[in-house]
């Protein structure tokens, strides 16, 4: 078992709420990953099993969607907004300077796989461009300098 | 956090409050009467016959009557009826739902509770967008409330009723804020869109009855089923009554929130309240609903913010997001990012889609490096031709509408590329 106790309850937890286990899916692959940052091959074994369904429908629903990783991640994400909204405000310039600033391609990490840049499609944020999701959190009317200051702010 | 809207109205009047999100904020301005209103005094039809009167239409995108999709739901049925919230706010320059499920929390639960009475149905699935979290975890919070006052549960508001509501996070798809997609979701599965019929309302969440609604839909309820359908036809025109959140953004001296009647002029919109372009460059084009919807040049932003004046002009309402570009900008460059997010979003059931959503941004994007040929423009509409009402769902349509009306306005943009073989528009916004 790689799941540990607590994630398992919470998962039976949400299981109990849905008409169908199955409903519990995306929640239960949220919560493994809040834990480890991915969700492993072995712990989608331990999904499907706990679902009552096969290996790869775990792996079919993980891979579909993009806040879900199957893969180690860097310890920091941030993805700048670069839909038409946010590009019409300069969002492609500042992921070009945030780019330089960490000495990286966006999409890309660290040499130390401390962060990971990325950008992303529109965040419901247009009216307030350019904007960045780093670790979960909106940053919003970003300049550089203000966008400098919060990777220098993210810790070790 | 975000900023109050501009201009308010009915739904966004309180938005500024700070303890509005909270049940005893939204109580103390009389909230959750209209709810006790429907369900102590008003039989479920009567609730239904009341929205349709008032003419809500929902305010997710297609515009569809709201009564008119709650009386779909089958009344004589033993199975258990599920209302769903699309709160999958996806569409690019659409942010509307966020501030209302953030600051209108109590408002929406109490459209949904009304609707769950009209319906009959017993549990809500609020599906959120997963990048929402705060707006999910503030959710969360207004839903225990409510339980807790035993506005929901097994016994709402002393009435027998019961309802429940849940949570559901997405995860980054935006094929997700399609209905049956969404649907498919919630079951925990890929969000690929289903076949129809079976609509919903016969075979939804679960296999089960089901109506979808938009967060701001809801949150439309209260106030119809509380102050009447006159009065909310007292806002907005005949055929589209009420107030909408526009949100704009782009090349706007005021980007952000502006509660106002449909059939609010698109030029007013744009000038008096977002203070026009900045700098005094002039607008080139301005696309009035949320990407998927066709561009309006400069010259026709005269024009009600309202379906059936935006469908004269083969563009729609849809989201009610604004974005604006101004003269400096490359229209080559607004279809390659419209098009390589429709290539990116596909959910790849569909041929046409998927293989469809990949040629065009290949063909623009090599227009814009000036590589492209005279026949570039020809194949384009070709290609969004044959997408267009050929698929499941509507995701086709929504990506073949922006560059067919991109090409209808702005071809001469795109044949300068080729002729000149390069991108004339040195001044526009960054690729």
């Amino acid at each position: 078992m790689v799941i540990s106790k607590q994630t398992r309850s919470k998962i039976d937890a949400v299981i109990a709420k849905y008409p169908q286990a199955r409903g519990a899916l995306l929640p239960a692959l949220h919560l493994v990953q809040d834990e480890y940052g991915h969700v492993s091959k072995e712990c989608a074994v331990e999904i499907a099993e706990i679902f009552e369904i096969r290996p790869v429908e775990v792996m079919e629903v993980l891979t579909f969607y993009n806040l879900f990783f199957d893969s180690p991640q860097a310890k920091h994400h941030v993805y700048v907004c670069t839909n038409l909204p946010c590009s019409l405000r300069g969002a492609r310039g500042l992921l070009r300077q945030l780019e330089s600033q960490l000495g990286i391609k966006a999409p890309g990490e660290t040499s130390d796989g401390r962060i990971f840049l990325g950008h992303e499609e529109c965040l419901g944020a247009c009216g307030y461009a350019p904007m960045m999701r780093v670790d979960g959190q909106y940053h919003e009317v970003l300049d550089i300098e203000k966008a400098k200051r919060i990777l220098d702010s993210l810790g070790e | 956090m975000l900023e109050t809207p501009y201009v308010t109205n009915y739904l966004t009047e309180h938005f500024g409050e700070e303890d509005y999100p909270t049940i005893e904020g939204y109580e103390r301005v009389g909230g959750y009467r209209a709810a006790r209103k429907a369900l102590t005094e008003m039989s479920p039809d009567e609730v239904i016959e009341l929205v349709k009167i008032a003419g809500l239409q929902g305010r997710g995108g297609a515009g569809f009557s709201t009564g008119m999709k709650w009386s779909f739901m089958p009344k004589d049925t033993d199975r258990p009826k599920y209302l769903v919230c699309n709160a999958d706010e996806s569409e690019p320059g659409s942010f509307k739902d966020r501030i209302l499920l953030e600051r209108g929390s109590h408002q929406m639960l109490e459209g949904i509770l009304i609707a769950a009475w009209a319906t009959g149905a017993s549990t809500t699935f609020i599906y959120i967008r997963g990048e929402y979290a705060y707006p999910a975890d503030q959710m969360e919070r207004a839903i225990g409330e409510a339980y807790a006052k035993g506005y929901l549960g097994e016994n709402v508001m002393g009435t027998g009723f019961r309802h429940d509501v849940r949570v559901t996070r997405g995860a980054g798809a935006y094929i997700c804020g399609e209905e049956t997609g969404l649907l498919e979701s919630l079951e925990g599965k890929k969000g690929q869109p289903r076949k129809k019929p079976p609509f919903p309302a016969q075979y939804g969440a679960f296999g089960m009855p089901t109506t979808v609604n938009n967060v701001e839909t809801f949150s439309h309820v209260p106030h119809i089923v509380e102050k009447g359908a006159n009065w909310f036809r007292s806002f907005g025109t005949e055929k589209s009554p009420g107030t909408t959140v526009f949100g704009v953004s782009g090349h706007v001296v005021r980007p952000g929130l502006y509660e106002l009647p449909l059939g609010t002029m698109l030029s007013e919109i744009v000038f008096e309240h977002a203070g026009g372009v900045p700098g005094g460059r002039k607008v080139k084009g301005v696309i009035p609903g949320g990407m998927s919807m066709s561009i309006l040049p400069a010259g026709q932003l005269d024009v009600p913010m309202a379906n059936e004046f935006l469908h004269e002009r083969k563009t729609m309402l849809g989201t009610g997001g604004i974005i604006v570009m101004d003269e400096t900008t490359c229209m080559v460059r607004v279809a390659s990012v419209i098009s390589y997010f429709f290539r990116d979003e596909s959910c790849g059931q569909c041929t046409q889609c998927r293989e469809g959503t990949g040629w065009i941004n290949k063909i623009v994007d090599r227009i814009e490096r000036g590589a492209g040929e005279e026949e570039d423009l020809e194949v384009l509409l070709d290609v969004a031709g044959k997408m267009e009402g050929q698929t499941i769902c509507a995701f086709a349509d929504a990506a073949a509408w922006p560059i067919q009306g991109l090409l209808r306005h702005f071809s001469d943009d795109f044949a300068e590329h080729v002729r000149q073989r390069k991108c004339p528009f040195a001044e526009s916004f960054e690729l």
